[in-house]
């Protein structure tokens, strides 16, 4: 684990720790070095004043060339267990007397010096001269241990440990009891976030334990959640005054939509009774008082009939009309192509579709509302029969193809075709670009289709050429 | 006055549309046992042998066919509809219900009451001469009655 994703306790613990260790490694090393480098030092100044005493005791044994004397004077140095080796030597370099201490194996130097004293691997050795009235009369040769400076510096080890593994105990101990100044806010802050981030209570608020900076961290904090909450309470509020007003809404166009429902029944019922006896009265003329009527006569009352059955046609196309926008839209896979056969299979009961040539390309299924396509297939598709059926070789092509993310489908004719610049108007109610006497239809076909397209989020139109064909487009989310 | 027997009783409250009716099935020698009442209550009163009809009609010479139109005023023609089918006695006879528009809300219900058959009265007269006459030829030649007697 990276240590910047430690736990704040074990941060702040390791951090002393490391800061404890460090300064008492520093201070402890440098008084280590600092000890042995004196130490040294009274070390070689002891054995130098040894040295000297000896020298100056053995003085006498030389100038009088007395060994025994010199042996007996270097035993003395047996009172310093630190001191393994005293080799006297006269003044042409051959040993006069020697003091081994204990086991010791005698290594007797190479050559003699002059006077100094040095670390040599693990002993302390030094060449001290005899003189008498400053003349040489011989030189000493001492070798010490460094028994006792490796003493100290055990000792001086210990202490070091000891107190290191002391300091890392009370360090410790210290930051467990001092780590709530720091740690415990924090915490605590912690542990509220986390708390309102579950439950989602936006009421908690965190506890200000100082005026620190964790303080103003926690009244920030603080502040932030009576801010959230304060802004939840205004966005129920909203939501609910949206609710009321939608379902308020609702209501009111649940109402239009009946009263409409309610129109449209009247209308279409009172209205049709009249043109059922204007209808059927003349029919009666025409059926039993042939023998009073002229020709002129029985023109007119073909043509108040059929005057009549055209306002039939216009009641049922404006009710289906007006039906469309009250639907509920409730969609379903629809196989086009199996719709198209069956409209094109229901005209052939209306028209005489047996002298046209039929194109219809294999077309994909998609999801809408069945009835509401099927009513645009039978309105273009029987479109395309009727302006189709004056021209010798009617041909119907039906096919689709995608267009910007949508599925467009299209019927294509031969017919009698319109001219372009009109085509805007095709889709709008009652709008015909061709005579009634030419082309029976009451303009509402076209737009339906528009309508029923444009509630299903799709596109229509068309383009045509005056005497070639017309092709008419819609399309269709996919 | 002894009615003399009833066949097919037309309740229709529009006189133009009793008229065409009238007129097509006399066309067609259907008309001979036709009686038209002009709303629900006369209606009712000569289903029932009731009011005006008391001493005049025997409830149990039941016509073969009734002919009721849905949009009447006073007594709705669901209302006679209702009527005639909750009583043991009239409930058998076939009542075909007239309506001007196909989107008329009360089809299911009708159908629930007991008619035996709804038809949408079109404004092309041709169209509704022709099914007066089907219906004609049907309820009035064709169909079993049911018996006279219960």
């Amino acid at each position: 684990m990276q240590f910047k994703d430690l736990p704040i306790q074990k941060k702040l613990l390791r951090i002393v720790f490391l800061i404890n260790g460090t300064v008492l490694l520093v201070t402890c090393v440098t008084f280590f070095l600092y000890e042995y480098y004196i130490f040294r030092k009274s070390i070689v100044e002891k054995l130098s004043t040894i040295g000297k005493i000896i020298s100056a005791n053995s003085s006498a044994a030389l100038a009088f060339d007395s060994p025994d004397d010199a042996k007996e004077i270097l035993s003395a140095i047996k009172t310093e267990p630190d001191i393994v080796a005293a080799y006297l030597y006269d003044k042409d370099g051959t040993l006069f007397a020697q003091y081994n201490a204990g086991s010791e194996k005698p290594i007797f130097p190479a050559e003699l010096e002059a006077r100094g004293y040095r670390f040599v691997h693990s002993r302390l050795e030094g060449f001290e001269p005899v003189m008498q009235d400053n003349r040489q009369l011989g030189t000493l040769y001492l070798k010490s241990h460094l028994g006792a400076l490796y003493n100290r510096l055990r000792l001086y080890g210990l202490i070091v440990a000891t107190v290191l593994m002391l300091s890392f105990v009370l360090t410790y101990v210290l930051v467990r009891i001092l780590k709530n100044g720091i740690s415990a806010p924090i915490l605590s802050l912690a542990k509220t976030a986390l708390i309102v981030s579950e439950k989602q209570d936006y009421s908690i608020r965190a506890v200000k334990m100082g005026k620190d900076e964790l303080g103003s961290l926690t009244d920030a904090f603080n502040h932030m959640l009576d801010q959230i909450q304060e802004q939840n309470q205004s966005l129920k509020e909203f939501t609910q005054t949206l609710e009321q007003k939608v379902s308020e809404r609702t209501r009111q166009l649940e109402s239009v939509n009946k009263e409409l429902e309610g129109f449209s029944y009247s209308v279409s019922h009172d209205l049709r009774a009249p043109l059922r006896a204007i209808i059927g009265f003349t029919a009666i003329l025409e059926e039993d008082y042939t023998s009073k009527l002229d020709e002129e006569a029985m023109r007119i009352t073909t043509v108040i009939k059929n005057n009549s059955a055209k306002m039939g046609q216009l009641i049922d196309d404006l009710l289906a009309f007006s039906r469309i926008s009250r639907q509920d839209i409730a969609k379903t896979q629809i196989n086009m192509t199996s719709i198209v056969n069956e409209v094109k299979d229901d005209l052939a009961t209306q028209y005489d579709i047996s002298k046209i040539q039929w194109a219809i390309q294999p077309l994909p299924t998609i999801t809408a509302n069945t009835n509401l396509i099927r009513q645009v297939w039978v309105n273009l598709i029987s479109n395309a029969v009727k302006y189709s059926s004056k021209k010798d070789d009617p041909y119907i092509e039906i096919g689709s193809f995608l267009k910007d993310k949508q599925t467009a489908f299209f019927v294509r004719d031969n017919g009698v075709g319109f001219d372009q610049k009109y085509s805007d108007k095709l889709f709008k109610v009652f709008q015909r670009l061709h005579k009634t006497e030419d082309y029976e239809g009451t303009g509402i076909g076209l737009a339906l289709v528009e309508k029923i397209v444009a509630r299903q989020g799709g596109d229509v139109w068309a383009d045509a050429e005056p005497g070639k064909g017309a092709c008419f487009y819609f399309s269709l989310p996919v | 006055m002894r009615q003399d027997r009833v066949d097919l009783l037309l309740v229709e409250d529009n006189a133009y549309d009793a008229e065409l009716t009238i007129r097509h099935l006399k066309k067609n020698n259907m008309a001979n046992n036709l009686f038209h009442v002009k709303d629900g209550e006369e209606a009712l009163e000569f289903i029932f042998a009731t009011g005006r009809f008391a001493d005049q009609r025997d409830l149990m010479q039941r016509p073969k066919i009734i002919l009721l139109d849905i949009q009447m005023p006073k007594i709705s023609g669901i209302e006679v509809l209702q009527k005639i089918k909750e009583d043991p006695r009239t409930q058998s006879i076939p009542v075909v219900i007239l309506t001007s528009s196909k989107e008329d809300p009360d089809i299911q219900k009708c159908y629930a009451l007991g008619a035996n058959s709804y038809i949408v009265k079109p404004v092309n007269f041709e169209s509704f001469a022709e099914a007066i006459v089907n219906l004609g030829f049907y309820w009035l030649l064709l169909n079993q009655p049911p018996l006279d007697k219960p």
